[in-house]
């Protein structure tokens, strides 16, 4: 259980978490913007609220 | 506007969202003309007439309860089980469990009002409630999960729209922040000590007012302008793909922002700076959400001058926009040494509170009601007259407290030649006395504005004949 005390150290576990969010973040961006595709479906929804009336 | 027959009681349960907006409208006016008294107390102090039940520090958490969960919480409730309904194409998990959602709640801002005034309270903000009656909020909170989450589940659309992941966000958090903010060890049934104490209950107290700030006023009324502006204004959301991407960053980002309260104090340094940083880091989420909402309007700009409701949630917009950007200015630590402890932040509190909460309220209730009561609303001058006290109100009240609270820290901060205070408390005290007397104005304008609305709504549903609970067909836009 060694290896669990690198992440005690603030100097490891500080850029690693910036790189955990920034690379969520960009897959994000890509999910939603990478793909033309996938941009029309996701603005479909936007029409959602109309759809009762 | 034509009238759409879409089930009725088979389909949706209309009855618990036309409770929740009436008590909505009542905690309204009730919660606002307590702010009114409270500032007007601050401006000519006679008006405590040597009542200790009624002094501004009882009466205080009154109004904050009143109007933050009772106005703005009931709101809420009545938008998402409106808004969940009608996007899922499914009714309500449950009547029964959405009846005691609305009797808990509403037993809850009472017993948190008498329990303010009669003196049992915690001492933490916005949660002064003691132990029973937190039980009782997370009983009421996690039946309404269940039934949010449920309705969510058995929709018969196969996506589930934007709005409902705000509000979402917003029942897991708001049940994750009340939790963890009233732990604490019960001595009798109206006493309790916090399970923290010092710095840590401090950074545990802001995190979860902040967060209450984040989570129940904003994410959730974002729900709401998902829903109503592009209803409202007939077209649809400018981008979804955007309303993505400002969720996920919008609930990101808002956890880590609380200790910015905090700044100059006790706590460690860093967090302090980490709260700064991504309290600034929040300006391009909420300014892309506030974006996407005005651009909703584009091309379509004109309804504004015909249709009040629709102004009401654009103008709700803007000032969502102007404290979005205020706050993280005052979250810098050099702007935040003038402006902490301050009139300002009381002004920045209302700019957000009024200019935008109580205004997206206004006009999703304005966009509801007509249709919840299959009827026309009775007075649409009446709407454009409240939209013009609230707006004038609003900006009354936070000029008069930008520049009390300017002037109070340069105040308290100048010193003379010799390095000594340049003023004593009771001057800075005396030289706020016109902007208190202007701030009690401004709210007594919106107040009016808010009594308004109650007439206009209550005609309206007297107006509306055959309105049996649940058995009538919605309005469509």
């Amino acid at each position: 259980m060694e290896w669990l005390m690198w992440f005690t150290k603030l100097e490891n576990t500080k850029p690693l978490g910036l790189l955990i969010f920034f690379v969520t973040f960009c897959a994000i961006l890509f999910f939603v913007f990478g793909s033309k595709e996938r941009g029309e479906r996701l603005e479909s929804y936007k029409n959602m609220p109309f759809q009762d009336d | 506007m034509a009238s759409v027959a879409i089930g009725g009681s088979e389909q949706y349960n209309y009855d618990i969202v036309r409770k929740f907006t009436i008590m909505a409208l009542i905690w309204g006016a009730v919660g606002m003309l307590l702010g009114v008294f409270i500032a007007s107390e601050l401006a000519w102090p006679f008006l405590n007439f040597d009542f200790p039940y009624i002094t501004f520090g009882r009466l205080r958490p009154v109004h904050t309860g009143a109007v933050i969960f009772g106005f703005g919480g009931s709101a809420l409730f009545a938008t998402s089980y409106y808004i969940v309904q009608r996007t899922c194409q499914a009714r309500l998990l449950s009547d029964g469990m959405a009846s005691f959602t609305f009797w808990g709640w509403q037993a809850i801002i009472v017993l948190a009002a008498l329990g303010d005034v009669l003196g049992y309270s915690q001492g933490r903000e916005y949660a002064e409630m003691e132990w029973p009656v937190d039980l009782l909020i997370t009983v009421v909170w996690v039946v309404y999960a269940i039934i949010y989450i449920g309705t969510v589940m058995k929709r018969k659309e196969a996506h589930i729209y934007v709005a409902n992941w705000f509000y979402i966000a917003f029942i897991l958090a708001v049940a994750l922040l009340h939790i963890f903010n009233n732990l604490a060890i019960p001595v009798s049934l109206t006493k309790s000590y916090p399970l923290f104490s010092g710095a840590q209950d401090a950074m545990v107290q802001w995190w979860y007012g902040h967060n209450a700030v984040g989570f129940f006023l904003t994410a959730a009324f974002l729900g709401m302008m998902y829903y109503f502006v592009p209803k409202q204004a007939g077209r649809p959301i400018y981008s979804y793909r955007l309303s993505i991407v400002h969720f996920w960053a919008l609930i990101f980002m808002y956890m880590w922002a609380g200790t910015h309260h905090l700044h100059w104090t006790a706590i460690p340094d860093w967090t302090s700076t980490l709260a700064a940083t991504f309290s600034i880091m929040l300006l391009m989420p909420s300014w892309g959400g506030m974006i996407n909402g005005i651009m909703t309007m584009s091309g379509a700009w004109d309804k504004l001058r015909t249709d009040p409701v629709l102004r009401f949630l654009i103008v709700s917009l803007s000032f969502y926009g102007m404290s979005t950007f205020e706050g993280p200015m005052m979250s810098l630590k050099d702007v935040n040494a003038l402006s902490h402890y301050t009139d300002w932040t009381v002004g920045h509190v209302h700019s957000g509170a009024l200019g935008w909460v109580a205004m997206i309220s206004f006009g999703a209730i304005y966009h509801m009601v007509p249709r919840l009561w299959d009827t026309k609303m009775y007075s649409v001058k009446l709407i454009n007259v409240h939209f013009w006290l609230a707006t004038i109100g609003t900006l009354m009240y936070i000029t008069a407290m930008w520049i009390s609270g300017i002037m109070q820290g340069l105040m308290w901060r100048a010193y003379d030649d010799f390095g000594n205070l340049q003023y004593s408390f009771a001057e800075t005290v005396a030289a706020m006395h016109p902007y208190y007397a202007m701030r009690a104005l401004g709210g007594l304008v919106f107040l009016s504005g808010m009594v308004l609305m109650l007439y206009n709504c209550f005609m309206t549903m007297s107006q509306a004949k055959g309105v049996a609970s649940g058995d009538m067909a919605p309005q469509a836009a």
